[in-house]
């Protein structure tokens, strides 16, 4: 079913899926191995089914495949999203841009007060 | 004119960032490191502050960030440990993002997601190329660290993700 999205549509699914702090916690988790949902389900104060819910939104967005053992079910994360936003570095870029600015803003002022008094372990300036 | 900022993947386990300032090193080393500096820049996206910072600034000592949104009151953090420090040219520190929740001091700052941040500073003509590397354990705890990164607290608000699919789909 995923695969019939568009790709804007997909990164839309991938986005609010990750969204919430419990999925994300569960693909945190999944990024060490696969497990089933009794597993995943283990760390949350949350019923099995509530897990499961969440379970599904992240496998309808295609950032984990299930497997086919009718019983266990183990969840596994899936790379393929991830790949395609692969848009995340252009907003890291963003985020950095930002910090930065706000770096040489503050880079100007720390030099105009050691312009004003000296730096003491400075032999060259006095 | 804000300098060029460089933003690549050298291996499938890094992120790395090359910036120039206008500056000494040893001045960006101080705002890397004393806590009162770092809490006026390292903030991300308008709307963010950064409430906590504390850092220990020895081999072994630990740092720990938090953020706070002024209109949501949502909170996360990072927190990490200082493997090497050379001063001014070259730090060392491990990082845990905490995405969920503020980290209180006691949260543990190793896991399968924590990645190795290298920041270099070299200095030439009153010129300093700052190149920050991160390595995360695999691929895919980078592209989710990254990305849950981008999601939610260092993150854009959806209204800005809606902007950029607009983009994308026009």
């Amino acid at each position: 079913m995923s695969y019939e999205m568009t790709p804007s549509q997909r990164l839309d699914a991938t986005f609010s899926a990750l969204a919430d702090p419990t999925r994300r916690a569960i693909l945190a988790r999944l990024a060490t191995g696969e497990a089933s949902v009794l597993q995943l389900a283990e760390p949350f104060a949350m019923s099995q089914p509530a897990i499961s819910r969440h379970i599904k939104v992240l496998e309808r967005a295609g950032l984990i495949s299930r497997g086919r053992q009718a019983q266990r079910r183990p969840s596994r994360l899936e790379a393929t999203p991830l790949v395609e936003a692969a848009a995340w570095i252009e907003r890291y870029r963003e985020l950095w841009e930002a910090n930065y600015a706000r770096l040489d803003v503050l880079l100007d002022e720390l030099k105009a007060i050691g312009a004003a008094e000296p730096r003491a372990q400075d032999p060259q300036r006095d | 004119m804000t300098a060029r900022l460089e933003v690549t993947t050298p291996t499938d386990r890094d992120i790395r960032i090359v910036r120039a300032f206008n500056a000494p090193r040893d001045l960006i080393f101080d705002c890397y490191t004393k806590p009162e500096l770092v809490s006026r820049w390292l903030l991300g996206p308008p709307g963010w502050s950064m409430p906590i910072c504390e850092v220990d600034l020895r081999v072994g000592g630990r740092y720990r960030y938090v953020w706070r949104n002024g209109a949501t009151g949502a909170e996360f953090g990072s927190v990490g440990e200082h493997r090497e420090i050379a001063a001014p040219i070259r730090l060392v520190t491990t990082e845990r993002m905490v995405l969920t929740a503020a980290p209180p001091p006691t949260e543990p700052t190793d896991g399968p997601d924590a990645s190795v941040n290298t920041m270099e500073l070299s200095e030439s003509g009153g010129l300093t190329t700052l190149t920050l590397t991160m390595r995360y354990p695999s691929k895919e705890v980078r592209d989710l660290v990254a990305q849950t990164g981008m999601a939610d607290g260092v993150g854009m608000s959806f209204a800005r993700l809606d902007e950029v699919l607009a983009e994308a789909s026009a």
